[in-house]
């Protein structure tokens, strides 16, 4: 498996094609249809980000000792960032989540034309996954101990 | 000598906008969010240059030259507002920051001097927040209560239920003029005409009306008329309270501090004359000579041609958003502003704002702080489209395009 860091060259790498903005768009609208899905039961105020201006809800399981998110958003744009960062996080253990440094978001232009709205959320998005990932990983030394 | 002929020339008019040549990714900036704060004519922007550059003194008091200039050309602001909406006199006109405070002021004082327990204060559903929630503050200090009156399913209020809402314990009506959210032009000389044969007064929010419309506080009969530099060409920072006389005087201070003072002591102090007793503290005087140049450059044009080819674009612009399948258009009044809320099937609108703004083409997406409007249809928010007299029907040609392409995308 691909580290945190190259999984997220490559999503720069990917992205890094397209000039125009709208293909850009395209490429977020096709990876929004790849994000695991949240169950139903979760989409409640419990699982929402704060900071978005559409509604983001977010769940973390360990399974198998690999953090494996599910999420889902009302808008497609925050759905195929989701996505991504999934892509990034999801299958790993905690403890690399935990201490992952995010820098792609920021190499694909995305984070400058991210609206103030969604940026406060998508900072709250990642804060959000990295708590699912020191939960459980507190979880997992204290099963160890 | 010959008289310049009077005429509404778009491209002049575009010139004296700077920002309008603005070019963030391919083409110049099609500004479409004029509810939420207006562009800058050169006047405004040269004014603000001028006067911190060869002019910045803190008014009133002061004996030196250049106080003496700032005071002048403030209180001839004051003058300039009090023509331009046609109040009978200019100490019933407050420099405030805007809007907000305009209100949160009346909210104080008007609230704690006539508002006691049990009262009613009857606010439209088609508030912005700020014409909602310092009123609950209000209610919430005095013991007193915020009434709602709905609207129709046309964004439009439901002149049918205003008699009934009225009675001896409401207060105070408030509503806006235009609607920020939906664009509603409401019947606000009527609403005064009713509330004033039981005896209430009346505030109207007219942050969204002053630049559309021609104003005239006295023929409406308004108690209260609040509206915001910004919104009107002017600087942020600074906007205005109309108040009757009878009003203001029996009001208390809102604030304390320096210039709204007769004399101090740590008996007894006294409160100076209308309206610098509701102005304590350094005014805000800069933006306020802007302000005076902003009404200055609109009053030249002329608020009728303005409304009428803004009226134009609205209709140009609906015509076309209409032949968008799938596109719903929010507030369909007869009598509406410049403004355009929709949706695009079941889309969340920031996907089309954050896209349209790759189209160098801006547009406000979300509740516009009017929450309970957007619950009342069932959605969380809409793309607000709100143009200016500055704006064209080609911008719309190209917005629609635009958006068609996002809509095929999001499809």
């Amino acid at each position: 498996m691909k580290t945190i860091q190259e999984i997220q060259e490559d999503i720069i790498d990917e992205i890094s094609i397209f000039d125009d903005w709208m293909d850009k768009y395209n490429y977020i609208i096709e990876i929004a249809k790849e994000l695991p899905l949240i169950d139903e039961k979760f989409k409640t105020p419990q699982y929402i980000i704060d900071g978005c201006q559409s509604k983001v809800w977010i769940n973390a399981e360990l399974i198998d000792g690999k953090l494996m998110y599910t999420a889902d958003s009302d808008a497609i744009i925050s759905k195929g960032i989701i996505a991504l960062l999934i892509k990034v996080m999801s299958g790993r253990v905690p403890s690399e989540v935990k201490d992952a440094e995010l820098f792609f978001i920021e190499k694909i232009g995305l984070r400058e034309n991210l609206s103030p709205n969604r940026a406060n959320g998508l900072v709250s998005m990642i804060k959000q996954m990295k708590l699912f990932a020191i939960a459980y990983d507190a979880k997992n030394k204290l099963t160890s101990n | 000598m010959t008289t310049k002929p009077c005429t509404f020339d778009i491209e002049q008019i575009r010139a004296d906008f700077p920002i309008l040549k603005t070019v963030k990714y391919k083409r110049p900036l099609v500004y479409f969010d004029n509810g939420a704060t207006t562009q800058k004519p050169q006047i405004v922007i040269d004014t603000l240059m001028e006067y911190y550059s060869t002019k910045n003194s803190n008014i009133h008091r002061a004996v030196h030259y250049m106080s003496q200039v700032c005071t002048h050309s403030y209180e001839s602001v004051r003058k300039t507002v009090k023509q331009f909406i046609n109040a009978a006199y200019e100490h019933e006109i407050v420099f405030t920051s805007g809007t907000t405070e305009s209100i949160n002021l009346v909210a104080n004082s008007f609230g704690s001097r006539f508002v006691v327990e049990g009262d009613e204060i009857l606010v439209s559903q088609l508030e912005h927040h700020s014409n909602i929630v310092p009123w609950q503050l209000m209610a919430e200090r005095q013991n007193a209560k915020v009434v709602m009156w709905p609207m129709n399913d046309k964004g439009e209020l439901r002149m049918d239920l205003l008699d009934g809402l009225l009675n001896e314990k409401t207060k105070l009506v408030c509503l806006n003029h235009v609607s920020n959210a939906l664009g509603t032009i409401n019947p606000v000389e009527e609403v005064i005409r009713i509330a004033h044969q039981k005896n209430i007064p009346v505030l109207v929010d007219g942050a969204q009306a002053i630049q559309h419309l021609k104003v005239d506080v006295q023929a409406l009969d308004a108690d209260f008329y609040a509206f915001s530099g910004h919104k009107i060409y002017g600087p942020t920072g600074i906007g205005v309270l109309y108040g009757k006389s009878k009003w203001l005087e029996a009001m208390p201070p809102y604030k304390g501090g320096g210039d709204m003072v007769k004399k101090v002591s740590f008996e007894k102090t006294t409160y100076a004359d209308l309206p610098l007793k509701f102005e304590a503290g350094t005014a805000n005087y800069i933006d306020a000579i802007a302000l005076g140049e902003a009404i200055n450059y609109i009053d030249k044009i002329g608020l009728e041609q303005i409304a009428s080819y803004e009226h134009e674009l609205l209709l140009y612009a609906e015509k076309q958003l209409k032949t968008i399948d799938g596109v719903r258009i929010f507030g369909t009044s007869d009598h509406k502003a410049a403004t355009v809320s929709f949706t695009y099937k079941n889309t969340h609108p920031s996907d089309l704002g954050e896209m349209l703004d790759k189209f160098d083409i801006a547009v406000r997406t979300g509740s516009h702080c009017a929450q309970p409007l957007m619950a009342y249809f069932g959605i969380g928010g809409t793309v607000r489209m709100s143009m200016s007299f500055y704006n064209t029907k080609e911008e719309i040609d190209y917005f629609v395009a635009s958006l068609k392409k996002v809509c095929s995308m999001l499809d």
